[in-house]
């Protein structure tokens, strides 16, 4: 326990004590023990003691050398008995006698040769310097087969028993992980949610450069919900192959619906179309009657897995805190001044609540920092702000949007009443009649969940279809080492010879120039590539 | 008149009639809803996620001691108690420190009393391992001169120890080998148990089977580990176990066993040689401040052996949910009349442990969640806790029923007069100095 403390003197005392008393030739004892075996050896002839004080520096050199107690070893075989080396028949010994010759030895070679010494240590099992006390029990072991007085435990040095091939075996480890599954599989039956019930993920969309990086990272998110889920993309402009192709490759179920008008590229404007395309799904879910908890998916949003854990909860509607991070990491960022930094409340968007647990209100995003630098149009490089609350921190039970369903709570408006007058749906409290019957989750709002952000880039901006180069580019380094086939059916000669001109020209100009000409030269090439 | 009185008799048959057959119905009900409770409890156990625990010696995690015995607790001057937690308030957190809240539990408690006439068990409140070095480590040498002269206290003031030469009398040595005072184990094994303390109960933390220092119809208890500590770090018990196997701490104690294959008995050098590589173990000499959080997320804690067979690890383990592996050949592990380990804990063989993966994955899935479920029973828990101020079926209890088990003592308790057991001059000379 406590053993680094034990003062070295006392063990050299009480060692030396035992070995003046036990040996009687105690200078044969370690190095450590060098002060107590020169008192014990104190009342010899001074000859004598010159001889045991040479013997034991002679005994110390050599275990410096050795890197073991050297004088240990010759005060075992020298003055151990007989009945000593018998008790090698006891199992630890012997097992010890295999293990130290299949010891993976380190680095320096004196571990060698400690291994072999340690055949015979073991035999002792009970290091000197050693009472009679341990010398009768030893001899009851040795007596008797199976020592009933006592235990096949013995005190003392043991091999330290190393299996030949170390290293894990890939059947166990597959079988630990099946049974680790199996724990946590008990684990979510016992403390988790009792019944789990099927999330419907509403995510609009719509395709642009960034729609294959925002909707793999949404995809991924979700395949790793452990409820059973229904993904359901509504597409700005109808549905087209390249999100099909994505979502195909998701294994999800997809529900792909196609919203008629296209994505405006204002972002005002693009608001507001978002918020139709999240209608018009839920409309889609009342028609089919789906049965769940419906969770708005932005696709450029990024979701812990916490999220769709503490949704389960929800009964009717809850609202989550959600993080949003509204700066777009520009060097033209707008400066805003200590005062407007003083007053930034957190950037977070969800329900507040008393100290008794209950909501008693909103918090939103403070936008007046940022008021007149923000971005207008859809990839412009300047802060991109959300309106009030998001829909993205809402959480219906789609038995809400039924037209009849069982305990539904009188103060949820008819769905087919809502947005049908052309009226801007900013949110889902316009859902409901009696907005204070919202859940707060995610401990009451106190975790942020997810996060919002809008990172887009311009309309403009040419990405190659389906993210895969069709036709292949056209060289711009060429690869050095490579040699070039010389004519090839291909490779016209007169295209070699415009490629090297066009080389020796880019060589002896600046660098912008070269890249300015092959941007043009792509341009022309991927015509047809617009989204 | 005669009419009534017949009727009166009449009514009276009626009415033992009633009864008689009121109560055979009631009981077959009864008997039918405790056997259909039984089952069905059965039945909601396997869903329910814990299970009920009995031992050897029963069903007896949950008894209540009050009322089954009676403890009187010697007045003992400031020297040996009080005094030596003044002098080192360190006494009070360091893993011996169960034998001062054994003190202050007793004190309070409901099976005090304060008549020693009618005690059934007599109790010396003497702290013999609050002799601190500056680090804080507890150093035994001078124990067996304090505990002598506690008893020597006692002998003289009262006459009970006389009476019986300390059979009825138990006493709490939590250190590292028990009543041997000391912390290495030959020097322990040398010592022998304090030859006063022959006939004596101990309650102490070391248990190995055959083991000098472990004295039959003593009471293991285990270690102390601070509670509050411990609850603090709890997680939500639906966080994934996704760790195989964990352990923290030492492999080799280079500062004391430079050569190695001491320490332990070489097992913990073992573990490591052998699977160090092993990404299913997460063994480490680190110490994380994660450490109570890992543990809840791993499915087996190894609870090896150091210098001597215990450890608070297998407090922690049970704590958090995280099976035990124990490996240390022979151990006896706390309260085993009532906690059945082997359906609890996993035991390794210090021989076997290069084949530990193969053992712990090999083991079937229901045992593994049926260990789970056991030790997710909040008794189990409870009964590793030492809470301040004491909760009903903690370790306190527990050391309390044990001692009630005890109970009626044997015959030869009481000693014939001209009896005498113990030899008041054995043991070391050193030990005889007063203190």
């Amino acid at each position: 326990m406590m053993k680094s403390l034990l003062p070295q003197s006392q063990l050299r005392r009480s060692a030396a004590a035992a070995a003046a008393r036990s040996s009687g030739g105690g200078a044969a004892s370690g190095g450590a023990d060098g002060a107590g075996s020169d008192g014990g050896a104190g009342g010899r002839a001074p000859a004598a003691s010159t001889f045991w004080f040479l013997l034991h520096a002679l005994c110390c050199l050599v275990s410096l050398f050795l890197g073991f107690r050297f004088s240990r070893l010759l005060f075992v075989l020298l003055f151990s008995t007989t009945a000593l080396y018998s008790s090698t028949s006891s199992s630890s010994s012997s097992a010890v006698l295999r293990a130290t010759t299949t010891t993976t030895t380190t680095t320096t070679t004196t571990t060698t040769t400690t291994n072999t010494i340690t055949l015979s240590f073991a035999a002792t099992a009970n290091p000197p310097p050693s009472t009679s006390a341990n010398y009768t029990a030893l001899d009851s072991a040795a007596s008797g087969t199976s020592g009933h007085t006592q235990s096949h435990v013995v005190v003392g040095r043991h091999g330290i028993r190393i299996r030949p091939w170390p290293h894990p075996d890939p059947v166990e480890v597959m079988r630990a992980h099946r049974i680790m599954e199996r724990v946590q599989e008990e684990q979510r039956r016992w403390y988790g949610i009792k019944e789990p019930r099927q999330v419907l993920v509403v995510t609009p969309t719509y395709s642009r450069a960034f729609q294959a990086l925002h909707l793999t990272g949404l995809l991924h998110s979700l395949r790793n919900v452990p409820y059973p889920l229904t993904w359901i993309v509504v597409e700005a402009g109808g549905t087209t192959n390249a999100t099909a192709s994505l979502l195909a490759r998701s294994g999800l179920t997809i529900v792909h619906i196609p919203f008629p008008d296209r994505m405006p590229h204002d972002w005002a404007d693009r608001h507001a179309t978002e918020n139709r395309m999240r209608l018009h799904a839920l409309r889609v879910i009342r028609e089919r009657k789906m049965d769940g908890v419906i969770v708005f998916a932005d696709d450029s949003n990024v979701h812990s897995l916490e999220l769709f854990d503490e949704v389960q909860k929800v009964q009717w509607m809850g609202a989550v805190s959600v993080g949003i991070l509204a700066h777009t990491g520009t060097a033209g960022q707008p400066r805003l001044s200590e005062e407007d930094k003083q007053n930034m409340p957190l950037p977070v968007q969800g329900p507040a609540c008393n100290s008794s647990g209950q909501l008693v209100g909103w918090h939103t995003f403070n936008s007046l920092p940022f008021a007149g630098k923000t971005a207008t149009v859809v990839g412009e490089a300047a802060p991109v702000l959300p309106r009030g609350l998001e829909w993205a921190g809402f959480v219906l039970n789609s038995r809400m949007l039924w037209k009849e369903a069982e305990g539904k709570p009188d103060w949820v408006k008819d769905l087919d009443a809502v947005g049908e007058n052309g009226e801007e749906i900013e949110n889902p409290l316009t859902l409901l009649n009696d907005p204070s019957s919202v859940e707060p989750l995610g401990n009451c709002g106190r975790k942020v969940l997810l996060w919002w952000l809008r990172v887009e880039a311009r309309a403009d901006s040419k990405f190659p279809q389906g993210w895969v180069i069709q036709p292949p580019l056209e060289v711009v380094v060429p690869a050095k080492r490579t040699p070039w086939p010389e004519t090839t059916a291909v490779l016209s000669s007169e295209l070699l010879d415009t490629k090297q001109d066009q080389e020796d020209r880019r060589l002896s100009r600046t660098n912008r120039s070269s890249r300015s000409r092959s941007t043009t030269k792509r341009k022309g090439d991927v015509q047809g590539q617009e989204n | 008149m005669m009419g009534s009185r017949a009727g009166w008799r009449r009514r009276a048959a009626v009415l033992l009639l009633v009864a008689v057959s009121l109560s055979a119905v009631l009981a077959t009900p009864a008997a039918a809803a405790s056997a259909a409770a039984d089952s069905g409890e059965a039945g909601r156990a396997a869903e329910q996620h814990s299970e009920r625990i009995s031992g050897s010696a029963g069903d007896v995690l949950e008894d209540n001691p009050v009322g089954r015995l009676k403890v009187f607790i010697y007045d003992l001057p400031r020297k040996y108690n009080k005094k030596m937690v003044t002098n080192d308030p360190r006494c009070l957190n360091h893993m011996f420190a169960a034998e001062i809240f054994m003190h202050r539990f007793l004190l309070s408690s409901a099976v005090r009393t304060l008549n020693p006439k009618e005690a059934d068990w007599f109790y010396t409140p003497v702290y013999t391992t609050c002799d601190l070095t500056p680090a804080g480590l507890p150093l035994p040498f001078k124990s067996p001169r304090v505990m002598r002269s506690a008893i020597q206290y006692i002998s003289n003031k009262w006459p009970f120890w006389n009476r019986t030469d300390g059979a009825d009398h138990f006493f709490v040595v939590p250190h590292d080998f028990g009543a041997c005072f000391h912390y290495q184990e030959e020097k322990a094994i040398e010592r022998g148990i304090l030859p006063l303390l022959r006939r004596a109960t101990l309650v102490q933390t070391f248990g190995q089977e055959n083991h000098v220092c472990l004295k039959e119809g003593s009471i293991i208890i285990p270690p102390y580990a601070p509670p509050q500590k411990m609850q603090a770090h709890f997680i939500p018990p639906d966080t994934p176990r996704s760790i195989f196997v964990y352990f923290r701490g030492l492999f080799y104690d280079t500062g004391n066993d430079p050569e190695g294959g001491y320490y332990a008995r070489g097992a913990r050098a073992s573990l490591w040689e052998n699977f160090k590589n092993n990404p299913l173990f997460d063994i480490s000499t680190d110490h994380p401040p994660t450490y109570y959080e890992d543990m809840q997320r791993a499915v087996f804690c190894l609870c090896p052996l150091g210098w001597a067979p215990w450890s608070p690890r297998l407090v922690e383990a049970v704590v958090f949910g995280c099976i035990p592996v124990i490996i240390a050949d022979d151990i006896v592990l706390p309260f085993a009349d009532a906690i059945p380990w082997e359906e609890i804990g996993v035991f390794v063989e210090e021989k076997d442990v290069p084949k530990l993966d193969t053992i712990l994955t090999s083991m079937s899935i229901e045992d593994i969640l049926r260990k789970q479920r056991l030790l997710a029973n909040p008794s189990m828990k409870q009964a590793m806790l030492f809470p301040q101020p004491a909760q009903p079926r903690d370790t306190f209890h527990q050391i309390l029923n044990g001692l009630a088990r005890k109970l009626p003592h044997p015959e030869g308790v009481y000693l014939q007069p001209g009896e005498k057991h113990l030899n008041w001059t054995a043991g070391p000379v050193g030990d005889l100095k007063a203190w």
